[in-house]
């Protein structure tokens, strides 16, 4: 019989993670591990709510960024002007995840967790420089969110750890992020490749900065310093978009399934790099 | 081990006891008698079980029954005023927005927040608002246009 707790504080949390012997959980906005319980893929001996933790549920800003807690439903994130403001792509993909009834439950930091490599936020956390705060029972640690999964469903958390709070960095001057995705439908879809991408430019718009992440075409989220590479020192000119999705494909190694081939991933995650960079070029300032 | 839980649901404290791994939905439906959410897909795909949570629309298959200690629950036997029907209820009879009614009170709970975030919502945004409902009986046309009339209505009222 699984057992149900929700403890009041990070410290509570951890310990109860860590002295659990069998099969423990955290339960933010359970919109993955309630699905896999009742298909019976996972059979947890311990559940434990974190969003009764004093805190969890919020947005904090400060001059260095963003604290999201971990139990931040999807939805406030777009209700937080500053927060949509200065991180749009961020936003926008972690609102792609499901419906308007998935978005008032599902968290960033559970799509996280869940390791899918088609996750939506993912991508646009690692290009916009995330990191994740992570409670244990030696203490917190800092990580960057593209270290945290480790495969198809496998992250590098330890046993007692969990993700506390995702920490999005302040946003540069003259910077811009965007999140696109292909999904054969308009909305209610799973990524068949994503492409995040925050980029800075300088007073005559050459781009002086940039990170690029692309999702669904490998095991796990990619940063993809090359193709980050074939911006930095451009305008954005056709050649400059040319060279990013070369890179941005050449970097893919997904696989064929039901959602797309090998090929068709390869193809669009170059055509969806050009536009996700287009997006954030403007946002940016650029012209 | 039983929880015993004390919440909200349409304005009534609630109190029930549930097991922990016992959805929301679930509780709704077998132990407190509220039969208006309906279970379709279990996965949080379809919508049928929609309810309303400290304000939020969520897909009640998908909250466990112990989460709701404290908590203020609306459910679509809270939506009419006795016997007065909510205008969007009223719209969806007139404007024949139903068929055989199984998606309909979930749709009604996802209209209904939507239009208090959006009283004025364009079709795009009622097709995107009610994007995690499934209807396989009306093809969403009338939906969209109840919504829309009795959106202008709540507007002028």
């Amino acid at each position: 019989m699984m057992r149900f707790e929700s403890p009041a504080t990070v410290k509570d949390a951890v310990a109860l993670l860590a002295k659990e012997k069998g099969k423990a959980f955290i339960l933010a906005g359970g919109t993955d591990l309630l699905v896999k319980m009742k298909a019976g893929m996972l059979e947890p001996d311990l559940v434990v709510d974190i969003k009764r933790i004093k805190g969890m549920a919020d947005i904090r800003k400060s001059a260095s960024g963003f604290v999201i807690g971990a139990g931040t439903p999807c939805v406030a994130l777009s209700e937080n002007a500053a927060l949509a403001k200065a991180w749009p792509g961020v936003v926008e993909a972690a609102n792609l995840i499901g419906s308007k009834q998935v978005q008032g439950r599902c968290t960033m930091s559970g799509n996280l967790c869940n390791a899918s490599p088609a996750a939506d936020s993912v991508p646009a956390l690692v290009a916009a420089g995330a990191k994740v705060s992570i409670a244990g029972p030696k203490g917190k640690r800092k990580l960057a969110v593209e270290d945290v999964p480790a495969g198809v469903g496998r992250t590098n958390l330890k046993k007692g750890e969990f993700i506390e709070s995702i920490i999005l960095p302040a946003k540069k001057p003259k910077s811009g992020d965007a999140y696109l995705r292909f999904i054969p439908r308009t909305e209610m879809d799973i990524a068949v490749v994503s492409v995040g991408i925050n980029l800075t430019i300088d007073g005559k718009g050459v781009i002086t900065a940039a990170r690029v992440a692309l999702g669904a075409v490998a095991p796990t989220v990619l940063l993809v310093k090359e193709a980050a590479k074939a911006i930095i020192g451009s305008k954005l000119d056709d050649d400059a978009k040319a060279r990013l999705s070369a890179a941005a494909s050449a970097a893919c190694k997904p696989i064929d399934d039901k959602r797309g081939t090998i090929e068709f991933r390869t193809e669009v995650a170059g055509v969806l790099a050009k536009r996700a960079a287009e997006i954030a070029y403007k946002r940016a300032g650029g012209k | 081990m039983a929880h015993l839980i004390s919440t909200t649901i349409n304005g009534d404290t609630v109190e029930y006891a549930c097991q922990p791994d016992e959805t929301l939905l679930d509780v709704l439906r077998n132990r407190v008698g509220l039969t208006g959410a309906k279970e379709g897909c279990g996965t949080g795909d379809c919508g049928s079980c929609s309810v309303i949570i400290d304000g939020r629309l969520v897909c009640s298959c998908l909250v466990l029954g112990v989460e709701m200690d404290g908590k203020s629950l609306e459910t679509i036997e809270g939506m009419a005023d006795g016997a007065t029907l909510h205008p969007l209820q009223r719209h969806f009879i007139e404007g024949a927005a139903l068929q055989c009614g199984i998606c309909t009170p979930g749709i009604l709970m996802a209209a209904d927040a939507l239009l208090r975030k959006n009283p004025d919502p364009s079709e795009e945004e009622i097709r995107f608002g009610l994007a995690g409902n499934l209807c396989r009986c009306t093809g969403y046309d009338k939906i969209v246009r109840a919504v829309q009339s009795a959106a202008k209505e709540m507007r002028s009222a």
